[in-house]
């Protein structure tokens, strides 16, 4: 390759054809322009004339630059210049290519894979060995320098991992690779981290580093949170940039199961700015479904944002047993409850009817001994509700679960219970035993200021010890619990309030609650929080983001969890504990992005690299267009450009160019779309066109005449009518066709007939009228009525009668029993009622079909009858005078008929059973 | 298709051209003043002229009564001499003649056509009796004259590339109008001049240019043809040649009027370009006066 400054060439021997260009000036200098013929009657007066000055007629020096030029662009354009050409050093020695493979190189994955074909391919030339690692997985043991065609067929292979590399593994790894020395390229993700200074410093030990970074920004979704009833995301950058936006989309199944976008917002980073928040205020149906957030557009594992309880707001119905203590807010039995949920939960008021159809997520009873009406409420239990109970002095005074256990009641009560440490008692107030493993409270500390002064007492059964989740120091049982079906009863045997207990006022009884998942968890857990448990994942994220079901990966300690470091032995995922469901999120609440800064002696590329630009296209359009200028310039010089000539070839050009750049097709379908959209806006009578002009012309001034009796009688509103071409047009938008029969039209094609029967089928109707009614009657006594035959051979006709005088046609608008038109025949068939249909006593008409009739045929010439001129009279005369007139009329009461018989179906048959309706409804 | 349709189809297609060149003809006459026009003496003619007292060697039947009865002397009633006059057309139908720079512009033959028979067509309204030189019977008089000169006209295309004067129907005395371009060789114009002069023959010479043929607009390397393609000439920068050509032109022009001086005819340039009207007032005072 030649370079010139910035500019490279690839084919520099081409650049010798530059050579000729003087030659070439030479050459066309000499060559005139081609001359033009021109007739002229004054040439006997030119004859003899001989040219002074034989200079003039070479080509002027502009014109020929603009060619010289033209081919200069050409022949530099063939030898193919780059600008900003990038020289490659081979290198040698084992390469090792290093790539972050976290979340955050997922986003643009391919690219980062490409980079690395490259370097394998360089490699392959340069004759190296390569060692490909991610640093998020570590490859363990000494490292394998191997040809880089072993490495081609493993890089579908790398996948990206959904956490960030471990610095202590990175150091044992950097510990296990020998004494060999290496080149390194490192493509790295770009976010800053502890551990790269050190291990940039290793891999320096061992040779050259270069370091590739994608420009593109690294973006993360922090987990959601609440405040102030709101749902607050907030999104992460690495490096401040301009303003910008990303759109946040919170997914979710809806009601049916099927996985949705529940929500969506936009965060707007401000110029500067790194973090962008926004505010989502969903109803909690809504909120309670959201599975998780995604930032659109970002394919990493960091852009997802899984939710847990935490974002879950339970519903919470709280009943007290008495409420009559008013004023003595501290003495109320819900109190404390409220305190305590209030910040995690909503709270549900109302008696237990209304609370059941709430299908609150749980139920507390404070100090409620008998419920009115147990089995619905046995029933929510059953379906996975929590009925949470509180004893009290009512329960304690009550013969509830005395003899037999209650099925509300986790365990059978003696009577009366018991009060320690009181005036008129022995004994110290009891304080609370640590809790047992396999009880939902294992591991939460326990204050010491937590003292039982009065309970009441459970019955020793075989089943108590299964049943107790939390017991006094003395061994009876505190909190017992019963499981029904999905959902479970608990029984506190303390007031819900501080009267037996100071368990209320602790904060051991907030953690209680929300280990019963009664309240969720306002903040991150803790190591505290969770000891002691252990955690299943549900699903896991993979480093694109997906959500994949976890499969049979194990559980981990609750502890673990609480880190919250995400590694391969933590996936990011949803976790599930007992009752409760944590989500581990790639970013956590804490979490911050920054772009990592390379110390100055290493090569970044990715970045500001100067990028290879091939001009060899832009040249050879410049020749191009050089030429086309040309082409006008010439024709200007033989004085050939006229003014309308220009006009044409700037034109031709113009057109030509842009041929070139848009290749776009034209959409043919606008005149079908027209036609869909003029015969759907609107109620379009329409008419079938027969080919025969005349008749086409009645046909469309009848359906004009009858649209115009619509419009001024009643509520059907019609646009113009339609011609149908059978064979072209879309027939379905139609409710009604007009098909007159002239014995020379074509009869339609098998795809026409296919339109038409599924026409009829679907509801539509056609009126065939063979307008012969004065010669033929109806019947195939004339031409029309064979080639009615003919027409209607292939349609799905059902059978036929005569118009009934109880047919729904005779009373849809007006009561008619004739139909006339410009004939007045009374052979007007339609189908045929069922064999069944009788008439019932005291109905005045049978019940007859329920459907539309889908055709009527007849011979009375309606068209005619009803068609008018442009200026609203009528076209044909009809009878004679005032009985004519009232045939009209008549025919147009049938074509209103008719059309409210397409419309309306056999909606005046169902009229008849108003009264009895009425009647039924006791008015 | 039988030979009478095969006939009258061709006499359609021949008679197609005539309404329009004859109601062109018809308008462009309209202009100028209409009747008969007596030559302003005594003579043979319908008009009354004037009265004269009778002298010797009238005859007694020329003597006007009822004028003679006013007075003792006798009268005689003299009438205008309106006699007709032939005035014989040489309309050019050459291919030279069939051109025109511009769309907009008529072909000269077309443009000297409808100034012939403008001009015929006064002339018969005048009484006077026209032909056309090419036409092998004599100058006639009336409607049906008009009718075969303007049948003659429309049909009058030659092959030839310019035009030569045909002076064989010309009769003593008469008159004649030569319409041409008069690009083509000067010499038999002359010969024709010459031998009309010498019969006495008076007219008009009336060369219809093309506004191209007057100006020459044109430039750059061009080959010059003639309309039928016999003559081309080719220039590498057409612009130079542009006031020679004029030179040349009114060289033509200058000789042309010469030619009509000496022979006692009038010469008139008219170009297409300008209104027909103009050229026709010319050519009919031209015709009268010379009449």
């Amino acid at each position: 390759m030649l370079t010139l400054g910035p500019l490279g060439f690839t084919a520099p021997w081409l650049l010798l054809g530059l050579i000729v260009l003087p030659i070439l000036w030479l050459l066309l200098r000499a060559v005139p322009p081609a001359p033009i013929r021109r007739r002229f009657p004054g040439v006997a007066l030119l004859l003899g004339l001989q040219d002074e000055d034989n200079e003039a007629d070479k080509t002027p020096w502009w014109l020929l630059l603009l060619r010289m030029l033209a081919v200069a662009a050409v022949i530099i354009g063939f030898a193919g210049p780059v600008l900003n050409p990038q020289d490659r050093v081979p290198g040698d020695g084992p390469l090792l290519i290093l790539a972050d493979g976290t979340w955050a190189d997922a986003r643009d994955w391919p690219r980062r894979v490409d980079r690395i074909e490259a370097a394998l391919a360089e490699a392959a030339r340069d004759g190296r060995t390569v060692a490909i690692a991610l640093l998020s997985d570590p490859p363990t043991g000494e490292l394998s320098f191997q040809g880089s065609e072993v490495w081609d067929s493993r890089l579908a292979g790398l996948r990206p991992q959904p956490w960030s590399p471990n610095g202590e593994t990175l150091t044992q790894w950097a510990d296990g690779w020998g004494d060999t020395n290496f080149e390194t390229l490192w493509i790295s993700d770009g976010l800053e981290a502890a551990w790269r200074a050190d291990f940039l410093s290793r891999l320096e030990e061992r040779g050259p580093v270069t370091v590739f970074e994608s420009p593109r920004q690294v973006l993360g979704l922090r987990p959601a949170r609440f405040e102030d009833g709101v749902i607050v995301t907030s999104a992460l950058r690495a490096a401040p940039g301009p303003a910008g936006d990303v759109t946040v989309t919170a997914h979710g199944s809806d009601p049916g199961g099927t996985e949705r976008t529940l929500a969506q917002a936009t965060l707007n980073f401000e110029d500067g700015a790194t973090v962008a928040e926004v505010a989502l205020s969903l109803p909690p149906e809504l909120r309670n479904r959201i599975t998780r957030f995604e930032l659109s557009g970002v394919r990493s594992a960091g852009a997802v944002s899984l939710t847990d309880d935490a974002l879950r707001r339970r519903e919470v119905a709280l009943i007290a047993g008495r409420q009559d203590r008013e004023g003595l807010e501290l003495l109320s039995p819900t109190h404390y409850l409220e305190q305590a949920l209030i910040p995690t939960a909503d709270l549900i008021d109302g008696t237990m009817e209304e609370i059941l159809l709430a299908n609150p997520d749980v139920i507390v009873l404070a100090d409620v001994a008998n419920v009115a009406d147990p089995d619905p409420l046995i029933d929510w239990v059953d379906k996975g509700g929590m009925l949470l109970r509180f004893a009290g002095p009512r329960v304690a005074a009550s013969d509830i679960s005395r003899g037999e256990e209650d099925p509300l009641m986790p365990v059978r009560l003696r009577s009366g219970g018991r009060t320690v440490g009181g005036a008129m008692s022995w004994g110290e107030p009891k304080a609370l035993r640590s809790f047992a493993e396999g009880s939902p409270f294992f591991g939460l500390p326990l204050p010491g200021d937590v003292t039982v002064s009065a309970q009441v007492m459970a019955q020793p059964d075989p089943t108590l010890a299964d049943r107790v989740i939390a017991s006094l120091a003395d061994g009876t049982p505190l909190v017992t619990r019963k499981r029904i079906g999905d959902g479970q009863v608990v029984l506190f045997h303390v007031t819900a309030n501080a009267e037996w207990s100071t368990l209320p006022l602790s904060g051991l009884f907030v953690a209680m609650l929300e280990r019963l998942a009664v309240s969720t968890r306002p903040s991150a857990p803790t190591a505290d929080d969770l000891a002691g448990t252990t955690w299943v994942p549900d699903s896991v994220l993979d480093g694109f983001g997906a959500v994949q079901d976890a499969g049979n990966l194990s559980g981990v300690a609750g502890e673990v969890l609480a880190d919250g470091q995400p590694g391969p032995d933590l996936i990011p995922g949803l976790y599930a504990g007992d009752d409760r469901r944590i989500a581990l999120n790639v970013v956590a609440a804490g979490t911050e992005l920054a772009a990592n800064s390379w110390p100055s002696r290493i090569i970044v590329e990715g970045l500001d690299v100067l990028r290879e630009t091939h001009l060899k296209g832009v040249l050879l359009a410049a020749a191009l267009a050089l030429l086309a200028l040309d082409v006008i310039a010439s024709l200007w010089l033989a004085g050939r450009l006229t003014r309308s000539r220009a006009g044409r070839v700037t034109a031709t050009l113009i057109a030509g160019i842009l041929a070139l750049g848009v290749m776009g097709e034209v959409q043919a379908q606008t005149a079908d779309d027209d036609f869909a959209l003029s015969a759907t806006a609107e109620v379009v009578l329409a008419h079938v066109l027969t080919g025969d002009t005349r008749l086409d012309d009645t046909a469309r001034a009848g359906m004009q005449g009858l649209s115009d009796v619509l419009w001024r009688r009643t509520s059907i509103e019609p646009s113009e009518p339609i011609g149908v071409n059978l064979e072209n047009d879309e027939i379905a938008f139609f409710p009604f066709l007009y098909w007159p029969v002239s014995p020379d039209q074509p009869l339609p094609s098998a795809e026409a007939y296919g339109r038409l029967n599924a026409y009829l089928r679907s509801g539509g109707m056609i009126l065939f009228d063979t307008r012969d009614a004065d010669v033929a009657g109806f019947g195939a006594a004339s031409a029309n009525g064979r080639k009615l035959q003919q027409l209607a051979r292939p349609l799905d006709i059902p059978p036929l009668e005569p118009i009934p005088a109880d047919h729904v046609l005779t009373r849809t608008f007006y009561l008619l029993q004739d139909f006339p038109g410009r004939h007045a025949s009374r052979d007007v068939w339609v189908e045929a009622a069922p064999p069944d249909a009788e008439q019932v006593e005291g109905m005045p008409f049978r019940n007859l079909n329920d459907n539309v009739t889908p055709v009527v045929i007849g011979g009375n010439d309606w068209a005619a009858a009803w068609a008018v001129s442009a200026n609203g009279s009528a076209m044909f005369p009809v009878g004679r005078g005032f009985a004519g007139e009232r045939q009209r009329e008549v025919a147009f009461r049938f074509g209103v008929n008719l059309l409210m018989h397409v419309l309306t179906g056999n909606y005046k048959s169902d009229q008849v059973h108003v009264p009895a309706l009425l009647d039924r409804l006791g008015q | 298709m039988s030979a009478t349709a095969d006939l009258r189809s061709h006499a359609e297609a021949l008679a197609g051209p005539l309404p329009p060149l004859l109601a062109a003809a018809e308008h462009l006459a309209s202009g100028l003043l209409l009747g008969e026009h007596g030559r302003r003496r005594a003579g043979m003619g319908d008009e009354f002229w004037q009265f004269r007292p009778a002298q010797p060697g009238d005859e007694a039947r020329s003597i006007d009564w009822r004028r003679s009865a006013q007075s003792d002397s006798h009268f005689v009633r003299e009438k205008e001499w309106q006699a007709a006059q032939s005035v014989l057309f040489w309309v050019d139908g050459a291919a030279s003649m069939r051109f025109a720079s511009d769309k907009g512009l008529p072909e000269k033959a077309e443009r000297a056509r409808v100034l012939a028979l403008a001009l015929a067509v006064l002339l018969v309204r005048g009484g006077e009796r026209i032909g056309l030189t090419s036409m092998s019977n004599p100058p006639r008089s009336g409607e049906v004259q008009l009718l075969r000169v303007a049948t003659a006209l429309a049909d009058d295309d030659d092959a030839a590339d310019y035009g030569a004067p045909n002076v064989r129907g010309m009769l003593p005395h008469s008159r004649a109008v030569f319409l041409s371009d008069f690009m083509g060789d000067l010499a038999p114009v002359e010969a024709a001049l010459t031998r009309a002069a010498d019969r006495g023959v008076h007219g008009a010479l009336v060369q219809v240019l093309d506004p191209a043929e007057e100006a020459f607009p044109y430039d750059g390397r061009t080959i010059f043809e003639s309309v039928g393609g016999s003559l081309s000439h080719e220039t590498q920068k057409a612009g130079d040649l542009r006031s020679r050509y004029l030179e040349r032109l009114a060289a033509r022009k200058a000789a042309l009027r010469d030619l009509a001086r000496n022979t006692g005819w009038q010469y008139h340039c008219h170009l297409t370009d300008h209104s027909a009207a103009n050229a026709l007032l010319w050519l009919f005072h031209a015709t009268e006066h010379s009449v």
